[in-house]
């Protein structure tokens, strides 16, 4: 089973390294929709620091969301997905793989770049150790849950902005926990409650998500 | 025995003619309720002694509220009926349910935020409950958007029955962080339905107000599944006869 | 009953802006929805029905052809 899993990671791993402009492009958006709210609301370093938990969570689900159409699309596309389908083993490991993948190429380098750019907001290395780990532990979620709405948009028609209205509300908690935790480092009050609660929610993604997913894509390919 | 009855009506068929027998009697209980909720509302509970007349508002509001919250439920279980028994009729009462649910959530936003001007000084404020009626008017619209983006009617069904599962997994999950994210920023305030000691008037007044909205949204569900059914089965025999019969009659 | 007058209903002791226009809000949705619905059904029968009709004409022109035709096998179907 393991082994499964392992072969459909490696297998996205070594697409998206032949293609390495899709996970960079993403990246840059992240930083640049960071870097706009300073603009938008004054450089006073006490604001900036206040906003910063909830404005680099954000950026980090508007990029995650932004990388979603292509977790299946190529896939369905040129006919592997079908495929994998067919192959003996339940869709959903499948899926869980494909999302595993998706974590690695986007959640992990969001997570190793939120630091810096929680630097650009003047917060405390507390914060910034905090906010990679939160990042780090919150992602698979977001790519569990983000891998649903992909594959339900499937193929669609204004596929893009349809995901986000499917997706984004989903997101909440994972966007309160997350930016609660770095919040909380912040006050001194502890980050635990948060961080349990957003690993409770990858446990619980990682588990469910998937086979909603590959319900979604059985859907899409029929 | 029974079961092989009721298993009749998930036919189109025989469905139609049912609900088009049902919906005049569900409009009726629903004026029927609605007359008794508003005159026992407007006319018969007294004052609020902490918010005055305006608590009123509750009377629409807290109505609204459940069936929003109800009928994501109910299009959740056809949906569920849907994937696993692949009935066809299921399909169409989850998308005949989605619209009117979509407009229970925004009444309940809006008289929600007719309310927090006078009591909280603001048209809109972070409150828990607030904050996730929105959320859930958002799931309402995305299934709405899904299902409308598809083109076969069947994949539209069954995408929108995941996504309906998906979400009403993900409502309670929501409404607890937002309530938890609530808590930590801003102390409680005075909530638009916890009233120390309601009247028991007022809760019959606002019961009978939500029996009618409840009433409401099954009538018109059934007549927007009635308008899906057609469109959907335009080839089976029994619609053609049912067209030319009307035709004939005029 | 405690509304001494209309205008004292209507006021809703200086609260009527916000009361009226919930429920007027309400009642005015409410009656759009079940506007907008029975229109689109009778609409959605309407068409059928017509597409129906002009089907059924062009299937009876067509029978009508094959029979004045080729009368023969006409008859053996």
């Amino acid at each position: 089973m393991l082994r499964v899993i392992g072969s459909v990671v490696a297998r996205d791993l070594r697409l998206a390294w032949r293609r390495p402009a899709d996970a960079y492009s993403v990246l840059f958006f992240f930083m640049l929709v960071a870097s706009l709210f300073p603009l938008g609301v004054g450089p006073e370093t006490e604001v900036l620091r206040r906003l910063a938990p909830g404005v680099i969570w954000v950026g980090a689900l508007l990029a995650t969301m932004l990388s979603l159409p292509r977790m299946f699309a190529e896939d369905f596309h040129d006919g592997a997905l079908e495929q994998l389908a067919l192959t003996p083993y339940p869709l959903g490991l499948l899926v869980l793989g494909k999302t595993l993948a998706h974590w690695l190429v986007s959640g992990l380098p969001l997570a190793l770049i939120a630091p810096l750019l929680g630097l650009q907001f003047d917060l405390p290395p507390d914060a910034l150790a905090m906010l990679a780990f939160s990042t780090l532990v919150g992602a698979p979620t977001l790519s569990g849950i983000g891998a649903i709405g992909a594959a339900l948009t499937l193929g669609l028609r204004g596929g893009g902005v349809l995901l986000s209205l499917l997706v984004l509300p989903l997101y909440i908690p994972v966007l309160i926990f997350g930016a609660g935790a770095v919040d909380a480092s912040i006050a001194g009050t502890g980050a635990q409650a948060h961080l349990f609660l957003l690993a409770a929610l990858t446990v619980g993604a990682l588990a469910f998500a998937p086979w909603a997913a590959a319900a979604a894509l059985r859907i899409a390919l029929e | 025995m029974q079961f092989a009855h009721l298993y009749k009506f998930a036919a189109p068929a025989a469905f139609y003619p049912l609900a088009g027998r049902l919906i005049p009697w569900f409009w009726g209980l629903a004026a029927l309720f609605g007359a008794i909720g508003l005159w026992l509302g407007l006319f018969v509970a007294p004052a609020d002694f902490q918010q005055g007349q305006g608590y009123r508002i509750i009377f629409v509001h807290v109505g609204a509220s459940w069936m929003s919250m109800f009928l994501y439920v109910v299009m959740a279980f056809w949906a569920a009926i849907g994937l696993a028994f692949n009935t066809r009729l299921s399909g169409m009462m989850a998308s005949a349910l989605a619209p009117t649910g979509a407009l229970f959530a925004f009444i309940s936003l809006w008289t929600g935020a007719f309310w927090g001007k006078p009591m909280w000084g603001a048209w809109w404020v972070w409150d828990a409950r607030l904050t996730s009626e929105l959320f859930l008017f958002f799931l309402y619209i995305g299934f709405i958007a899904l299902t409308r983006a598809i083109d076969d009617p069947r994949r539209a069904d069954r995408a929108g029955a995941v996504l309906a599962l998906a979400g009403v997994i993900n409502i309670p999950i929501i409404y607890f962080s937002v309530k938890w994210w609530n808590t930590l920023h801003q102390g409680a305030s005075v909530s638009l339905t916890k009233s120390p000691s309601m009247a028991a008037v007022m809760l019959w007044g606002m019961l009978f107000c939500a029996l009618a909205m409840w009433m409401y949204a099954i009538a018109i569900s059934l007549i927007r599944a009635r308008g899906i059914i057609l469109e959907r089965e335009r080839h089976a025999d029994w619609v053609k006869a049912l067209l030319t019969e009307a035709a004939g009659g005029h | 009953m405690h509304w001494n007058s209309l205008s004292d209903f209507l006021a809703m002791g200086e609260h009527g802006l916000y009361v009226w226009g919930a429920f007027g809000m309400t009642a005015l949705v409410m009656l759009l929805e079940t506007w907008l619905t029975l229109r689109r059904q009778r609409a959605v029968r309407q068409r059928l029905a017509r597409q129906l009709a002009a089907a059924m004409r062009e299937n009876a022109q067509e029978n009508a052809r094959e029979k004045t035709g080729e009368s023969g096998q006409g008859d053996a179907a």
